[in-house]
């Protein structure tokens, strides 16, 4: 089998400060990677770098494409790149409003990435937003309504609409449920979980919330300044921190 | 030619127009792409469509027949004072026939009589970017321009039927011109569109506080944009001409009395004089 996307010694430094350093793993389709450390730590410039809004300095971010196989996403055309990411690639960010167009309705919104690979049939695009603001459980009257007027909650739900109304093969997340009160955390969680399943995603979750990538990741990986310093099964990293910095971390010494 | 000899020929200098110029065949070369030019101070406010005076003055020669319209009429103030400031500037002949103008200055209007080759149509535009309104950020729209990454234009077109149950924009309509670049057709009714395509006339946009030049040259592909099941429609007020009765022409509502009397009448004045003195009359004709 071919992994769905290959990070292969992937390192990013700013001036002399290691943003990370030579990370490589592999992810399989259908699987949710979390990456797991605390602020500073390289897991949000990992993440950027693997959805192609940061250049690494060194390594190759290889991804399995539909037309084309495995191809290097770091060193493929610009257009190509931010078809993949409106297209196969979602990305999924911790405030809604860095993702979505505030000025535009719900349905707009839903509906752009539709709209920005070829679909012009409005009643088709429609029901198709409907449709998706009823999977992320916000009510279709709603539909005409900005994201303004939207609760916090209700507001990462149709990002996560937005993101996935094109069938993407892999989404990004940075902190998903960050900032969200702990009870629209819990739901919001349970969404993800049923959405990831049903549709067969893979994913990658950036998280300081170790309970997150409990509920979602199949596998696990901790970094600490810059560096992956313990990789895994979930549940055998959680349960039974081999490296140092894993225990504090797990021991909820440093959970912020 | 005394009176250019107060002024270089059209107001500015040689070289400011040679670089006008050369962004004019720059955007003849690529329609419908926004070249950025070095805009000058103009003797007149922004708003009075100094993008547009600045493009007249480079294409302009002293053999030149110039007519101005503003929203169809060649007798606001707008257009008598553009009009009379290349008659000085640079003593070209005007006229408000537009089968015999040669360079032809507009805001908000394409002439009901079909140009014809030789001719040139200047237009004056407030906002030249299409994407502005959705995606302020400059470099932003540039890259999508450059990528062909035009969905958002789509989304406006979504909220105005979500909003209005129809594509509600009826000026500066979104077009895509040779099925590459999505250009603001300046405020002029959708119900011009139609004409801005296959035409035989040079049509030249210039945006004086914007600083961007952009261009269709003569028979350019230039498609209004829409959706499969809300078709474009170019449309109109549904009456005849008060005047002269035409039942094709785009039509303004004015208000005749003080009883709240109205009446529709063409907004092109030449068009409607026209006929008038071709004996065609409408049913408010006097
Ligand atoms: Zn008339």
């Amino acid at each position: 089998m071919t992994p769905l996307l290959s990070v292969q010694g992937v390192s990013k430094r700013y001036g002399t400060h290691i943003g990370c350093a030579d990370v490589s793993f592999d992810l399989w389709p259908g699987e949710v990677m979390g990456i797991v450390g605390e602020s500073g730590s390289g897991k949000s410039t990992l993440l950027n770098c693997m959805a192609g809004h940061l250049v690494p300095d060194t390594g190759a971010v290889v991804f399995d494409t539909r037309a084309d196989g495995p191809r290097d996403t770091v060193t493929m055309s610009e257009p190509e790149r931010r078809m993949l990411s409106r297209t196969d690639w979602a990305f999924v960010h911790q405030h809604a409003r860095d993702g979505l167009r505030m000025g535009v309705s719900a349905g707009g919104n839903v509906g752009e990435r539709l709209m920005a690979v070829g679909a012009r049939h409005y009643g088709d695009i429609r029901d198709k937003a409907t449709d998706w603001l009823a999977r992320v459980e916000i009510d279709a009257a709603r539909i005409d309504d900005r994201p303004s007027t939207f609760s916090g909650g209700m507001q990462q739900r149709l990002q996560i609409a937005r993101n996935l109304v094109t069938g993407p093969r892999l989404i990004f997340m940075d902190e998903p449920t960050g900032g969200l009160d702990v009870s629209v955390q819990a739901r919001l969680l349970d969404l993800l979980r049923g959405l990831v399943r049903d549709m067969g995603l893979s994913a990658i979750i950036v998280t300081h919330d170790l309970a997150v990538v409990r509920l979602l990741a199949d596998r696990l990986m901790v970094m600490k300044s810059g560096h992956v310093v313990e990789a895994g099964l979930t549940d055998q990293v959680l349960d039974d921190p081999q490296h140092a910095y894993t225990q504090l971390l797990v021991s909820s010494v440093l959970q912020v | 030619m005394t009176r250019t000899s107060e002024y270089n020929f059209a107001y500015l200098d040689e070289q400011t127009k040679r670089m006008i110029r050369r962004a004019i065949l720059k955007g003849l070369a690529i329609p419908g792409y926004q070249v950025p030019f070095a805009s000058r101070e103009m003797p007149m406010p922004y708003g009075w469509g100094t993008g547009g005076v600045q493009v007249s003055a480079a294409v302009l020669t002293p053999d030149d027949r110039f007519k101005v319209i503003d929203q169809g009429a060649d007798d606001t103030t707008n257009a008598v004072s553009i009009r009379s400031f290349f008659e000085h500037t640079a003593g070209v002949a005007t006229t408000t026939a537009t089968a015999e103008a040669t360079v032809i200055q507009t805001r908000h209007r394409i002439p009901e009589l079909p140009l014809r080759e030789g001719q040139v149509l200047v237009y004056q535009v407030p906002i030249p970017e299409p994407l502005r309104f959705l995606e302020p950020r400059e470099s932003e729209t540039r890259k999508m321009h450059s990528l062909e990454e035009y969905g958002l234009m789509h989304v406006k077109l979504y909220e105005d039927i979500s909003r209005h149950g129809h594509i509600a924009t009826s000026y500066a309509y979104p077009v895509k011109v040779e099925g590459r670049y999505v250009m603001d057709p300046s405020p002029i009714p959708k119900f011009d569109n139609p004409k801005l395509g296959d035409c035989p006339a040079v049509q030249l946009f210039g945006a004086g506080r914007e600083q961007r030049i952009y261009a269709l040259p003569p028979y350019t592909q230039v498609v209004s944009l829409d959706f499969e099941d809300h078709p474009f429609e170019a449309s109109k007020a549904d009456h005849p001409c008060g005047l002269c009765g035409s039942d094709s022409s785009y039509l303004d509502e004015v208000i005749i009395d003080d009883a709240g009397g109205r009446m529709f009448v063409c907004s092109d004045t030449d068009y409607c004089d026209a006929r008038q003195a071709q004996g065609h009359r409408g049913k408010d004709a006097a």
